[in-house]
């Protein structure tokens, strides 16, 4: 079970890197939606004896972060006609390399934090490493679709984190916290629709200039 | 002696990827053999030398032949021992490849070809740049198995120890893979089929050369993608516990499915544009590089 959970945690990560080096903004969104039913089986592997509550946070992240969210980020993209690359401000090949750095800065601190509980290392190192990635995507994309990827990498990080501690975590406040990235996300794509649809670019540099 | 096997069989690889890349596209393409009856060729012919060129055009494919030689002595084909390892030989290994692509970059400079110098900056930095996940790759085997040679990583008294290490040695039979492709001159980095100089990038360095020197070019690109083939495959079948012949069996089934494999990406993929490709190679030392932080990590 270790073994299958480490396997989740990895291809999480890789699929993170992913969503730092490609120029699509389709495999970007394709990418965090895996990433989000990775997600979701994860709890099933960490947890093995099947609560109810175990089952219902696994069925909801399913639905939400990996069918619900990607297909409307994607009818987003079809409606406002956006550019389908990505237009990064750093480079890929910076960007990669940054995110190794996450990763390593990810595992020396993980090793030193003391999380209570037992848990494989790789958890804890997997969701700093994604909550710094989300960061730099927000960052350095330029583009609102984008920014809303990196924001659901940023969650799917404190997501992460909060397997740590599945037993103690009430069961409303995971349900809760899912729903409030749905609607923001939600709100979000409307916004990045409403946008596009007004001033025919969603470069996110050119809101600055916004005047009444 | 399974070093004479692979000297035997290295001409084949590139046949089997390009026999594969054929029958993916439906075509029936050359036999398998190709390559030895055109080595066989121009091993009959003569050479002919460009009045530009100096020594330097000469030595470079007996230097394409030699090093991938040395470097082939210190990989443990059999599994246990290699014909002549020693401690921290992987540096070694790296360097014997490069001094061979330098002596050939050198050389396509020396025919004062515009073209062969664009392909020869090229290749210089696609080498430089693949560099880093060759030796990434090597610390996450020597990390695992606490050996410093090739001979110990590979082969040795001990199997790799899969099982704790396993998510790390895949990702850097991945990495390993990228960089054949890279080092072998193959798809998404360089095009072996290509007919327009200007895309070329391996065999325009070796667009002057005739005769027996262009045989020992092509054999020594074929040993290095035997070379190249053989460190995924050693990472993921280890073979100490096989007896000998087993062991080589191994190693030449997993040769020949690693020139698949090879044949299988040239004909799934273009090749990537020429800016795009330091972002492959790039990604091809992240995948080691979580190799090592996930080695140092457990």
């Amino acid at each position: 079970m270790e073994r299958l959970a480490d396997l989740l945690l990895l291809l999480v990560l890789l699929f993170g890197f992913l969503i730092l080096g490609t120029t699509r903004l389709t495999t970007c969104i394709r990418a965090v939606a895996v990433q989000g039913g990775l997600l979701g089986l994860l709890p099933l592997v960490l947890h093995p004896q099947w609560s109810v509550h175990t089952l219902g946070l696994a069925a909801g992240t399913i639905l939400v972060k990996a069918i619900v969210l990607p297909a409307f980020l994607i009818w987003a993209i079809r409606e406002s006609a956006v550019r389908r690359e990505v237009e990064p401000r750093v480079g890929y090949v910076a960007s990669l390399v940054l995110g190794i750095f996450a990763v390593a800065v990810a595992g020396a601190v993980a090793t030193r934090l003391p999380v209570p509980g037992e848990h494989p290392v790789l958890l804890v190192t997997t969701s700093l490493a994604c909550v710094i990635m989300g960061l730099q995507v927000l960052a350095t994309r330029a583009k609102a679709l984008l920014q809303v990827v990196g924001y659901l990498m940023l969650e799917n990080g404190i997501y992460v984190f909060g397997l740590t501690s599945l037993d103690r975590v009430p069961f409303l406040v995971e349900i809760g916290v899912l729903l409030d990235v749905f609607v923001g996300v939600f709100i979000m794509g409307i916004v990045v629709f409403h946008i596009n649809r007004e001033f025919d670019s969603l470069d996110s540099a050119r809101l600055t200039e916004l005047r009444d | 002696m399974s070093l004479l096997v692979l000297l035997v069989l290295a001409p084949a690889l590139p046949g089997v990827a390009a026999k594969t890349k054929a029958v993916l596209t439906g075509r029936r393409g050359a036999p398998v053999m190709q390559l030895y009856w055109d080595l066989f060729r121009l091993v009959r012919k003569g050479a002919v030398y460009s009045t530009t060129t100096t020594w330097m055009f000469r030595v470079a494919p007996v230097a394409g032949l030699v090093t991938p030689l040395l470097a082939l002595g210190l990989l443990p084909l059999d599994g246990r021992r290699a014909p002549f390892g020693f401690t921290g030989d992987f540096v070694a290994f790296a360097a014997l490849l490069a001094l061979g692509r330098f002596t050939l970059v050198l050389a396509a400079l020396d025919t004062g070809s515009s073209f062969e110098g664009m392909g020869a900056s090229r290749d210089a930095t696609f080498a430089s740049l693949v560099e880093p996940a060759l030796f990434l790759s090597f610390v996450v085997l020597a990390l695992a198995t606490g050996q410093l040679s090739l001979e110990g990583m590979l082969g040795g008294a001990q199997a790799l120890p899969w099982g704790a290490a396993a998510p790390a040695l895949t990702m850097v039979a991945v990495s390993l893979f990228f960089v054949l492709l890279t080092e072998a001159s193959r798809v998404p980095v360089d095009d072996p089929a290509t007919h327009l100089e200007l895309t070329m990038i391996h065999e325009v360095t070796v667009l002057d050369y005739s005769g027996p020197d262009l045989a020992l070019l092509l054999y020594g690109a074929a040993l290095r993608m035997a070379l190249f083939a053989a460190l995924p495959v050693s990472v993921l079948a280890s073979r100490a516990h096989l007896p000998v012949a087993a062991a080589l069996g191994v190693l030449v089934a997993g040769l020949v499915t690693v020139a698949v494999a090879v044949g299988v990406v040239e004909s799934s993929m273009a090749r990537l544009r020429l800016s795009r490709v330091p972002q492959f190679l790039v990604a091809a030392s992240v995948l080691a590089s979580l190799g090592a932080i996930l080695q140092l990590l457990t």
